[in-house]
C-alpha cells in the first residue's frame, strides 16, 4: 500500500494540507517532504498551526484537503480509483503505532510507574510478553538516564524527568518517526537541558523526527532542516544555517529578531 | 517546617553559628471549642440516660429478638440483594456511560432515554411493578422471530417460533423482580455517576493511549476507567449505602424475607414495634459501617500515584484527628 507521487523513499510527505477548525483556517495548504533519519524543526509564532501540522501527521487532527503519507501510507484513508475511504478506528490504530508522539504537557499515565507507562503499549497494542516489555523498558529507561525511577510515579518525578520517560515510552513502540510537540515548553529552564540532550543523542541514533519547538540553539546543533510557519503556511525551509543566519521572509526575520 | 532555610536575623543567631532555639509560643486559645464540647457532653448524657430509664426501649427484648434466625436470613437477603444490584449496577451504569459518551448517536440516544426513564421513576414504583410483571404474561414464550405470530397470520402460514415457554413466576420470584427494580434503576445513577468520572479524565490522556496505537475501547480500559475511579468510587459509595437501605422497598415486592420486613414483623406480632424499630437502625449501622471501610481502601487503592492519601490525612487533620491544633 505505498503511496503514489514519489511518496516512497520519504518518511513523511504532506501534499496541501489544509485544516479548519469551524471558519478558523489554521493550515493554508502544506507542502513539506522528510526523508528517513532527517530532523526537521519547525518554528512559528504561536497560531501559526506548527501543532496542528504535528497531529495531522499522526492523525490526530484530520485534515480537510490535501493528502499525507507517513511511511508510504495514506493518513486516515485507504485510496480505491479516485474513492478516499475513511479507515476504521483499529485500522488508524495500526498506522500511529510506527509514529511515536511527545506531547508539551507530557500526557504520562499518572495511575502507573515510570515502568509501567513504558511497558503499556507494548503488552497490550503489541502484545509482547510482560518479561520482555520490561527488560526492553529497563533499556529505554537507562537510554533515557533515568534507571532508578523505575518505580516512581509521575506525580513523583521533574518535569524533565517526566518527559525523558514519555520519550522512553513512545520509543518503546520501535516507532520509524518521532514527532516533539514543544516538549520543552512546559519546563522550568534548568530542565530543559536534559530533555534536549536526550532528543540529540535520539537524532544520533538516526531517529526520523520532526521537532516542534522554540529552541533556536537546538535547532541549528540538531537539525537538518528548518521550516518556519506562519498564518498556515510554509514560509521559509532550508537549512538550520540559511534560515537562522539569514532569513529571506521579512516575517522569519521578525521572528528571529525577537527570538534570539 | 523548613527553618533551618530561611535567613535569620542576626541578632537571633548564638556566638557559636548554632541555630536559635525553637519558638515556644503559647497557642491560640479556643474556648469556643471547650464551650461546645461541654454542651455536646450534657446532650449526649440525656440522650444516653433517655436510652437506659426509658422502660419503652426494652434492651433485653432488643438483644433477644435482634438476632433470630428469620431476622439473620432478613440480613443475609439484604446484603445480598445490595451486592447484587450493585454489582449490575455499576457494570450497566459503565455501559451505559461509554455509549452515552460514543460518537454514535443512536447508542448516546438509547442511554440517554434509559437514563431519563429509570431516573425519573421511584424505586418504590419499580418495585412494585416488577413484582406484578406477571399481570402482563402469564408466561414468557422465548422464540426466534419477533412477531412471529402476526407475521404467519399475515403470509397464511401457521408459524410458531417458539423455542421454549417458562412460567413467569418461576423466572419473575420476588427475588429476582425486588432485584431488577433496584439494579436497573440503579444503572440509570450509575451512568451519570460513572460519566462525571470519565469526563474530569483530561484529554490528553486519551491522544497520548492513540498517539500509541491504542484503540478506542483499550485507551478507555486501560487508560481513562482507571483514573475516572478516583472520582467514581465516593459518590459509589454513597450510592451503595443508599442501596442497602432502599433494599427495604422490595417489601412491595413482596419480598418477604428482607431484614426490615423480618423486625418489623416480630415487633408487630409482639406488640413491640419501637424496639424493633431500634433494631432496624442497629443492623443498618453496623452494616453500612463495613461499607465505609470498604470504601475507604477502594479510594486508597485508586489513588495511587496521585498524592492523594497525603492530602487526605491533612484533610484529617483539619478535623480535628491527629497531632492537630494549636502545638506542632
Amino acid at each position: 500500500m505505498s503511496g503514489p507521487d514519489g511518496a516512497e523513499g520519504l518518511m513523511v510527505k504532506a501534499e496541501a494540507v489544509h485544516k479548519h477548525f469551524g471558519r478558523l483556517e489554521v493550515l493554508k495548504g502544506i507542502d513539506l517532504e522528510v526523508a528517513p533519519g532527517e530532523v526537521m524543526c519547525v518554528l512559528g509564532p504561536s497560531g501559526s498551526g506548527k501543532s496542528t501540522f504535528l497531529r495531522c501527521v499522526n492523525h490526530l487532527e484530520k485534515i480537510d484537503a490535501g493528502r499525507l503519507w507517513v511511511n508510504g501510507h495514506l493518513m486516515g484513508y485507504r485510496q480505491k480509483g479516485d474513492r478516499l475511504y475513511e479507515l476504521r478506528d483499529r485500522e488508524v490504530s495500526e498506522q500511529r503505532r510506527e509514529i511515536g508522539m511527545v506531547f508539551q504537557r507530557f500526557n504520562l499515565f499518572p495511575h502507573m510507574t515510570a515502568m509501567e507507562n513504558v511497558c503499556e503499549a507494548p503488552v497490550h497494542v503489541r502484545r509482547r510478553s510482560k518479561a520482555e516489555a520490561r527488560e526492553r523498558g529497563a533499556a529505554l529507561l537507562e537510554r533515557v538516564g533515568l534507571s532508578d525511577k523505575t518505580d516512581s510515579y509521575p506525580s513523583q518525578l521533574s518535569g524533565g524527568q517526566q518527559q525523558r520517560v514519555a520519550i522512553a515510552r513512545a520509543l518503546a513502540m520501535e516507532p520509524k518517526l518521532m514527532l516533539f510537540d514543544e516538549p520543552t515548553s512546559a519546563l522550568d529552564p534548568e530542565l530543559v537541558g536534559e530533555v534536549l540532550e536526550v532528543m540529540k543523542q535520539l537524532a544520533l541514533d538516526g531517529m526520523t523526527m520532526i521537532v516542534v519547538t522554540h529552541e533556536i540553539g537546538f535547532a541549528r546543533e540538531v537539525g537538518d532542516t528548518l521550516v518556519f510557519l506562519d498564518g498556515g503556511v510554509v514560509v521559509e525551509k532550508g537549512t538550520p544555517e540559511e534560515v537562522i543566519s539569514n532569513p529571506r521572509n521579512r516575517r522569519t526575520q521578525d521572528f528571529l529578531s525577537r527570538v534570539l | 517546617m523548613s527553618d533551618e532555610e530561611k535567613p535569620e536575623a542576626p541578632d537571633l543567631v548564638k556566638p557559636d553559628g548554632a541555630r536559635p532555639e525553637a519558638i515556644k509560643a503559647v497557642p491560640v486559645r479556643h474556648p469556643g471549642r471547650w464551650i461546645a464540647v461541654a454542651v455536646l457532653a450534657v446532650l449526649a448524657a440525656m440522650f444516653v440516660h433517655m436510652l437506659v430509664t426509658n422502660k419503652q426501649f426494652q434492651w433485653s427484648f432488643i438483644i433477644d429478638n435482634a438476632f433470630r434466625p428469620n431476622v439473620i436470613e432478613g440480613v443475609r437477603t439484604t446484603v445480598l440483594l445490595t451486592v447484587l444490584s450493585m454489582i449490575i449496577g455499576v457494570l450497566l451504569g459503565i455501559v451505559l456511560a461509554v455509549m452515552r459518551l460514543s460518537g454514535n448517536p443512536i447508542l448516546s440516544g438509547v442511554a440517554w432515554v434509559y437514563t431519563w426513564f429509570f431516573r425519573a421513576v421511584p424505586r418504590l414504583v419499580l418495585a412494585v411493578m416488577f413484582g406484578n410483571m406477571g399481570i402482563l404474561y402469564a408466561k414468557y414464550h422465548v422464540g426466534g422471530v419477533p412477531f412471529a405470530g402476526q407475521l404467519g397470520d399475515a403470509l397464511g402460514v401457521d408459524m410458531d417460533a417458539t423455542l421454549f415457554t417458562v412460567d413467569a413466576n418461576t423466572i419473575l420470584t420476588g427475588f429476582m423482580a425486588g432485584l431488577l427494580a433496584l439494579a436497573l434503576s440503579e444503572g440509570a445513577y450509575m451512568a451519570e455517576i460513572v460519566r462525571a468520572g470519565m469526563l474530569s479524565v483530561d484529554p490528553g490522556q486519551n491522544e497520548a493511549a492513540g498517539a500509541l496505537g491504542m484503540s478506542r475501547m483499550l485507551a478507555m480500559r486501560r487508560i481513562v476507567l482507571p483514573q475516572a475511579m478516583r472520582v467514581i468510587v465516593p459518590p459509589t459509595g454513597n450510592e451503595t449505602i443508599a442501596m442497602l437501605k432502599d433494599t427495604a422497598l422490595v417489601a412491595f415486592v413482596p419480598v418477604n424475607n428482607e431484614l426490615f420486613f423480618q423486625l418489623k414483623a416480630v415487633g408487630d406480632k409482639s406488640f413491640n414495634v419501637f424496639p424493633m424499630l431500634v433494631a432496624a437502625c442497629m443492623w443498618y449501622l453496623l452494616l453500612s459501617s463495613f461499607l465505609l471501610v470498604a470504601q475507604y481502601y477502594l479510594e486508597r487503592y485508586f489513588a495511587r500515584g496521585s498524592g492523594i492519601p497525603e492530602n487526605r490525612r491533612a484533610g484529617l487533620r483539619a478535623l480535628g484527628f491527629g497531632s492537630g491544633g494549636g502545638g506542632a
